[in-house]
């Protein structure tokens, strides 16, 4: 189980920043929520994994997982969806603005620039 | 237990949405009850840094829940001083937006506003690293939206930048969090202190992971180079007030990075030794040396004055990186004077901006209210560059003397003196084309005419200027109580011991064996 969720957070992490570095905003933003999933497997991971445990107290649990990391994860999932859909909208807006949906800076002609 | 310490974080939290819901078509009402929160706000900093300020730690625990599990906010003088200094920064900042309209441009301008001081605030108060997170994120929303207020392509496309590279930053910070708690199985920062000396010399990949991931966050946050490509675009296309206030924003990094480097990572401990001079040192170095290069390369205003906040922040970082008490100590003088003058260069270019037909660095018809102008920018570009009498140059000398007798001193003497000067050189030649030169341009027939700034403007901008005289005539007080901030906090035992030690909830305190 360690090396499928390891190649998990891996694979993710990967085609994540590829996307990202891709440089248009749709890869971007695709590349940007690939990297919050790996990082929320990735959170899970840094408690030890367990299975079939419960975080919470219960009767007839003999094992217990480590509650803070589900208690991490879910605080950034909600944070990482929130800032997912701030960034579609602010792109979605430059994209209608300027009928360009690059996100580095365009290169300025010096030529034409000068007085 | 004092409820005091929570009130900067619970205040604007309590505010914004008031002013959202019940005062969202009234700009006056909005004003009000913004400028009278951020003057509560500064009584009640004032207050708490004169709590700390005989070296008493101020320590909230959420909920009465003790320290390791539950969260607790810790007052000391860094971050008290740090509370002060936001809220006095965004008093001129809301001065500086009344007067000049920039709040009636779109909306809900003051209820970002708070949202923006609740997360800068808390980012000072807290004790816990997650949280740490949470508020760097709360401030990150709020700074999305004033990033973009009152719209525009340009903006829009910078926004976009911002927000996504910031959300990158925002992922690592989530990987490295990770990283140390798979290490040490917390996240309280004096909890951490006491597990990460436990680690010894040779079980240090784990924590030296996340330690480098860590400092790599918090230099994102304070536009170190190589991770500053974020900052040119994004603080030039911002409102010019919003990018004053974004002067504090930067600083947060350099406060995280004095934070976490000075009690979880000492320089002492084997695990993670040699960080701050092999690796912090020489890109704090070359940060300086690219801002300082950029203004004099900057063809426009506000490219420039973006450039002197990276140029600022790598001085602190440098003096930071030398990892003394009295670095630290320079690094928070210089940290404290930079806000202010990176704060006012901001909230001049915007003064240019709306009486000058663009930014760039050509010679055009003078500016409305030239005079006045001129005079507020030399003065601010004087304190940026560093040269005497103001405050950058005491701080300068507060640097240079620290790193005097250090293995890389001569590095830091050679690139501060050499950067110093091309500071000067870039401000003098942006300063004469914008304000002298002008004088030479034939006036055009039937050419736009520029209203002069709303005084209002002028007094914030002022203000901040008086503040850096203040904090020059100040300086030798200001000194002694930044060397007593870093001795305080090169000797974390007092704030690990109130932390860990105070009793709540499920708490087990130090020393007590059950």
């Amino acid at each position: 189980m360690e090396v499928l969720v390891a190649s998990a957070v891996g694979i993710l992490t990967a085609t994540g920043l590829y996307l990202v570095l891709r440089l248009r905003t749709f890869p971007v933003i695709m590349g940007m929520s690939l990297l919050t999933y790996a990082v929320n497997v990735f959170l899970f991971a840094s408690g030890r994994l367990t299975i079939g445990a419960p975080p919470i107290l219960a009767d007839d649990a003999t094992l217990y997982t480590d509650p803070l990391p589900q208690a991490l994860v879910l605080t950034a999932i909600v944070i990482s969806f929130a800032m997912t859909a701030v960034v579609v909208m602010i792109a979605l807006g430059a994209y209608l603005g300027t009928n360009d949906d690059h996100v580095d800076d365009p290169i300025v002609n010096d030529e034409e620039d000068a007085p | 237990m004092t409820h005091w310490i929570i009130a900067p974080i619970i205040l604007p939290a309590m505010l914004a949405p008031f002013i959202v819901l019940a005062a969202r078509y009234h700009i006056g009402i909005q004003r009000v009850f913004s400028l009278v929160g951020v003057m509560a706000l500064i009584a009640i900093a004032a207050g708490l840094a004169w709590t700390a300020s005989d070296g008493t730690i101020i320590l909230y625990q959420l909920g009465d829940w003790a320290a390791p599990f539950g969260i607790v906010l810790v007052g000391d003088r860094l971050s008290t001083l740090m509370v002060l200094l936001t809220a006095v920064l965004a008093l001129f900042v809301l001065l500086y937006v009344i007067g000049s309209g920039w709040d009636d441009r779109g909306w809900h301008f003051h209820a970002l506003f708070q949202f923006q001081l609740m997360g800068i605030m808390g980012a000072f108060l807290t004790g816990d690293l997650f949280n740490l997170f949470v508020f760097f994120e709360v401030l990150l929303i709020a700074s999305y939206g004033l990033m973009i207020h009152a719209g525009g392509n340009e903006r829009l496309r910078a926004g976009v930048q911002y927000v996504l590279f910031n959300l990158l930053g925002s992922t690592l910070f989530l990987f490295a969090l990770g990283a140390i708690y798979a290490e040490t199985g917390t996240l309280n920062m004096a909890d951490l202190a006491l597990r990460a000396q436990l680690i010894g010399a040779d079980a240090t990949v784990g924590i030296r992971v996340a330690s480098v991931l860590l400092l790599l966050v918090f230099a994102i946050k304070a536009a170190v180079v190589p991770l500053h490509f974020w900052l040119p675009s994004s603080y030039a296309e911002a409102p010019g007030p919003v990018a004053a206030l974004f002067a504090i924003m930067t600083k947060v990094g350099a406060y995280a990075i004095i934070r976490v480097y000075t009690m979880i990572f000492p320089p002492q401990l084997e695990a993670t030794t040699g960080l701050e001079e092999v690796w912090l040192m020489p890109v704090a170095l070359v940060s300086l040396a690219l801002g300082m290069i950029g203004i004099l390369a900057a063809k426009s205003l506000d490219r420039l004055v973006a450039f002197a906040v990276i140029g600022s922040m790598g001085m602190v970082m440098v003096a930071i990186a030398l990892m003394t008490p009295e670095g630290i100590a320079a690094a928070l003088y210089y940290i404290v004077h930079s806000t202010l003058a990176g704060a006012a260069l901001f909230l001049i270019v915007d003064l240019v901006k709306s009486s000058r037909q663009s930014l760039s660095l050509t010679a055009m018809s003078p500016v409305a209210g030239a005079p006045l102008t001129a005079g507020l920018f030399f003065a601010a570009a004087i304190a940026m560059a560093g040269l005497p009498p103001l405050s950058g140059f005491i701080g300068k000398l507060m640097i240079l003397d620290a790193s005097f007798d250090t293995a890389l001193g001569v590095w830091v003497w050679v690139v501060v003196l050499t950067a110093s000067l091309i500071s000067v050189v870039g401000f003098a030649r942006a300063g004469s084309i914008v304000f002298w030169k002008a004088e030479s341009v034939p006036v055009v027939e039937d050419s736009e005419v520029f209203e002069p700034p709303h005084p209002l403007s002028y007094c914030a901008v002022g203000g901040l200027i008086a503040l850096l005289t203040a904090f020059t005539f100040f300086g030798g007080h200001a000194q002694t109580y930044m060397i007593a901030t870093s001795q305080q906090l090169f000797e974390p035992d007092a704030y690990i011991e109130t932390v860990i030690g105070s009793h709540g909830k499920m708490s087990n305190p130090l020393g007590e064996e059950h």
